[in-house]
């Protein structure tokens, strides 16, 4: 099993969202609950925002 | 480790498997990597940059893609893929273009400047057929016709679209049987692996839920990607190619910024794309 840093909230549902201590700034994760994408605004201290919305040019 | 190699960055707004793999091979190889986010990203042209020297693209949106590399080239700093690469790339005509320039096999493909020309265009390429933006992936609003009623109705909803760009159309012949494709990954100028890609829908993105399983890497197939991915200037590229019914293959498009999530899990511990990936920048960096 991976360590878990402490788990910020979701910033929708406030559903607790463990990370991984292999966590990155700008890494996409789900949240559990709403399995809304939330993006790692921070590490230290562990802090979510909702993702970006898919832009029409995203892709490969 | 030379003390005098160069600084890397990895330029992405979205680390996802794929950026993240890559971050931590970096540091596996004990590299110093700079994470660089292009919504935080500005470049006085004409100015030194006190960022990194190399700098692997990963934004995942084309258009902040493409300045980034343009801007960052601006200020001497090497990217990987080239503005220039990822400007091909990123146009399905351009990409079409070069591939028909270097007599690369590619689907016959013809561009109308509008719509109406566009129909034309179709009735002597022929039913079934697909139209496609010029800019844009994941299959988004690739449409297959059918026939010339379909074609009209398609062809009218784009007439009506705002952007310039939109009306002129980018049309291709539908190549028969194509219920797979073939991914390629070129790393430095070498195949480093294949997966055929299988779906229900006619489009056989992995974004849209296509099925990957693992191809041989044959002569014929490593030689095209190889060669459609130096076409373009790309050191890095996914290169989807489709098998004809007579089995020959032909290239489908060029991505720059190769998402390999897929390739990575039908290979397992037999292949690290994202080492393969880290390889390369760090040999970069210590030339
Ligand atoms: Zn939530």
């Amino acid at each position: 099993m991976q360590e878990t840093l402490v788990a910020p909230e979701c910033p929708e549902c406030d559903a607790e969202v463990s990370l991984g201590t292999d966590a990155r700034v700008s890494e996409i994760v789900e949240c559990p609950e709403c399995r809304l994408e939330l993006e790692i605004e921070s590490v230290e201290p562990p802090r979510l925002l909702l993702a970006p919305e898919v832009e029409e040019d995203w892709g490969e | 480790m030379s003390s005098a190699a160069a600084r890397l960055g990895v330029l992405a707004s979205r680390v996802r498997f794929e950026e993240k793999n890559i971050l931590t091979a970096l540091e596996r190889r004990g590299v110093a990597c700079e994470q660089i986010d292009p919504r935080a990203l500005s470049v006085r042209a004409g100015t030194p940059w006190d960022g990194p020297q190399i700098v692997l693209n990963r934004e995942v949106g084309h258009y902040r893609a493409l300045y980034a590399a343009s801007a960052l080239e601006s200020a001497g700093v090497t990217v990987l893929n080239s503005a220039a690469a990822t400007a091909v790339c990123g146009d399905k005509w351009q990409t079409s273009a070069a591939l028909v320039a270097r007599g690369l096999p590619t689907p016959e493909t013809t561009l109308a400047l509008t719509p109406d020309a566009a129909l034309k265009a179709l009735e002597e390429l022929g039913y079934p057929a697909v139209i496609k933006p010029l800019v844009g992936s994941w299959g988004r609003l690739v449409t297959r016709v059918t026939d010339r009623a379909m074609a009209e109705a398609v062809l009218e909803h784009l007439a009506a679209l705002p952007s310039p760009q939109s009306h002129i159309v980018y049309v291709q012949r539908e190549v028969a049987k194509a219920d797979r494709d073939i991914r390629v990954l070129v790393v430095g100028g070498r195949a480093v692996g294949a997966t055929y890609r299988r779906s229900e829908d006619w489009r056989t993105n992995v974004a849209r839920g296509a099925v990957s399983e693992r191809c041989p890497l044959e002569a014929d197939l490593t030689e095209l990607a190889v060669a459609a991915a130096d076409t373009v200037g790309a050191c890095v590229a996914g290169v989807d190619l489709l098998e004809e019914p007579g089995g020959r293959l032909t290239v489908l498009e060029v991505n720059d910024r190769v998402e390999f999530r897929g390739l990575q899990s039908t290979y397992g511990s037999d292949l690290d794309v994202a080492d393969t990936i880290a390889a390369l920048l760090t040999a970069k960096a210590e030339s």
